[in-house]
């Protein structure tokens, strides 16, 4: 019998019309178009969202095109807006940063994936991803407030006398510096590289290390030989998501860099990065200079796209070449 | 070599017990019952607490959760148990997409949504941090859907289930505790985060009236005591930064050990 759910047009269902119409009743099709909506919804997010950063910016789009991310003035007064010093003092903080991490995230997960016991092995990454959960704000405090003084009192003045050749580590030092920011930021990114590593190291097949090891390789040649170029695309892809993270992020950089719009060689002088400048400016924003700073949003938005797209595809690459052994 | 990697590790672990540790003798002195109860004080006074800013931190956290859980949730559901092959990817990309924005930029467009509309407060910023939640519960629900396995939801629709039903009491029961662990480290996540509720919430020195005055949260108020010059608004910040940090690893702990005792994630 046709339902008594009429069509608008008072035409009768035919065919599959009916069963559809009947099959709303049954519950299953809710069911599934709720789930549909949602993840819908998502979508319709994102597209908003972004198209929310497109347009919001067109103001000042229109008006610099390129030029706003090479230009180095940033004036609300003359309207002049320049995205050029944000954009290097992010970039360097994240470089800088990566260069510290690299090394004590790649030896950790090393040690973690190749080494150490595995109750060992787990109780300490448990540890690493319990730092990955600290706030930012924390990690913020501990750099204004500890990693400062220190900084100012044992570790700069030395590296000063021994280093001042290098244009890196000269002129005055406030403490709030562009290297500050750096080691801060270090210290965050790092569980998220000693965590993916980890993972894409243990999953390099077994026969590889003990093939090493039956051809006379010693534990550490077989594993910094064999073991970790096979992992080598996923740690890439571990790098690069520290790197979008540590680009993207905001308080703990706001409060070490000392938010001063320079481009310097040296690195113990204040800088500010595109989050921080969005952070510290937005309260009274509008007009020109919200669609300037909404501007800087969106250039920031599509270096972390892009980072943490390579980031995936790095990942997927060893995990591919893991389970076509 | 070897021995250097063993350093390394122990620098990584030891970071995490000496911000614990720092944290506890700078903050650990100012907590006293009047640090949960009191409102900040006008400056120059002593005594002042951060009762208006948990309340705050709550108001806004349960809201994210209203938003970001059931969509996140559901969507989940979708991507695990219904969909084809096209709309999935696209959902899924979309997800890695929403996730992949730094925390400012979500900020920056819900005060281009929101806040322009209808000022700073509790509104804006769940909105802000809802947002930020969905892809971590799409992410986690749908992987702990996958893992159940094939045969119980078989052996369900054998017995005469529909589809719906079997994942109403079959599967999603079965996954629940995944979902659940996977929900509190997105929470716990979420609660840490300063710089949209910078741009959304406001600031404020009293207790809270409504959806959209502004509000005081922790992590913006830790933020705003460190930064300003007076000694003893650092001390509460140190105060207040070891409260957050405490219910955020406490949070963190229980999802990973208890909730999550004896289930493996998914590879």
């Amino acid at each position: 019998m046709v339902s008594s759910a009429t069509v608008a047009s008072g035409i009768r269902p035919q065919g599959r019309m009916l069963s559809y119409l009947s099959r709303l009743k049954t519950g299953d099709e809710i069911a599934r178009l709720i789930a549909l909506t949602a993840a819908s919804a998502i979508v319709a997010i994102t597209l908003l969202l972004v198209w929310n950063l497109w347009t919001v910016s067109a103001p000042t789009r229109a008006k610099f095109g390129w030029s706003f991310l090479l230009a180095r003035i940033w004036d609300t007064n003359t309207d002049q807006y320049g995205a050029l010093p944000y954009i290097y003092g992010t970039t360097l903080t994240s470089l800088l940063a990566l260069v510290i991490a690299i090394p004590l995230g790649v030896g950790a997960a090393i040690f973690l994936a190749e080494l150490a016991p595995p109750r060992i092995s787990d109780a300490f990454t448990f540890l690493i991803e319990l730092l990955a959960a600290v706030p930012s704000v924390v990690f913020g405090l501990i750099g204004i407030f500890m990693l400062v003084p220190i900084l100012e009192s044992s570790v700069v003045p030395p590296l000063k006398k021994s280093l001042s050749f290098l244009p890196f580590f000269t002129g005055p030092f406030y403490g709030v510096s562009i290297f500050t920011a750096s080691i801060v930021l270090s210290l965050m990114i790092v569980p998220f590289i000693i965590s993916v590593s980890r993972e894409v190291l243990l999953a390099v097949p077994r026969d590889l290390r003990e093939a090493a090891l039956a051809v006379g390789a010693t534990k550490w040649e077989s594993t910094w030989q064999v073991v970790v170029p096979f992992a080598r695309s996923g740690i890439f892809g571990s790098i690069f998501l520290a790197l979008a993270r540590a680009l993207g992020e905001t308080m703990a950089v706001t409060m070490v860099i000392g938010n001063t719009p320079n481009i310097k060689a040296t690195l113990l002088a204040p800088g500010y990065s595109i989050a921080a400048k969005i952070a510290n400016e937005f309260g009274e924003a509008r007009g020109m200079v919200l669609s300037a700073l909404v501007e800087l949003g969106l250039v920031l938005f599509a270096l972390t796209i892009v980072i943490n797209g390579a980031a995936r595809l790095l990942i997927l690459m060893t995990t591919a070449k893991g389970t076509q052994q | 070599m070897l021995f250097l990697t063993g350093v390394c590790t122990l620098i990584a672990v030891s970071v995490l017990f000496f911000i614990l540790g720092y944290l506890f003798q700078k903050g650990g002195r100012s907590l006293s019952w009047h640090f949960f109860t009191n409102l900040p004080a006008p400056t120059g006074e002593t005594g002042g607490g951060m009762a208006n800013a948990i309340l705050g931190s709550g108001q806004v956290l349960a809201l994210a959760t209203c938003i970001g859980v059931p969509i996140g949730f559901t969507a989940g559901v979708y991507l695990a148990e219904y969909s084809g092959a096209a709309f999935a990817s696209i959902v899924r990309f979309m997800t890695d997409l929403l996730n992949g924005v730094p925390s400012i930029v979500v900020g920056v467009v819900t005060y281009t949504l929101v806040v322009l509309k209808t000022g700073t407060g509790p509104l804006a910023g769940g909105i802000a941090l809802g947002i930020m939640m969905i892809p971590i519960a799409v992410r986690s629900t749908e992987e702990f859907l996958r893992a159940v396995p094939n045969s119980l939801r078989e052996g369900a629709m054998a017995l005469g289930a529909s589809h719906w039903k079997t994942i109403v009491t079959v599967v999603i029961p079965a996954a629940i505790r995944g979902i659940l662990s996977g929900m509190m480290l997105n929470l716990a996540r979420v609660a840490g985060e300063t710089a949209p509720l910078l741009l959304t919430a406001g600031l404020s020195m009293y207790w809270n009236h409504g959806w959209s005055q502004p509000v005081a949260t922790l992590p913006v108020m830790i933020y705003t005591d460190a930064i300003g010059p007076q000694q003893d608004l650092h001390q509460q910040a140190w105060a207040a930064g070891f409260v957050l940090l405490c219910l955020v690893l406490l949070v963190n702990v229980l999802a990973r050990t208890v909730i999550s005792r004896g289930i493996h994630k998914p590879r």
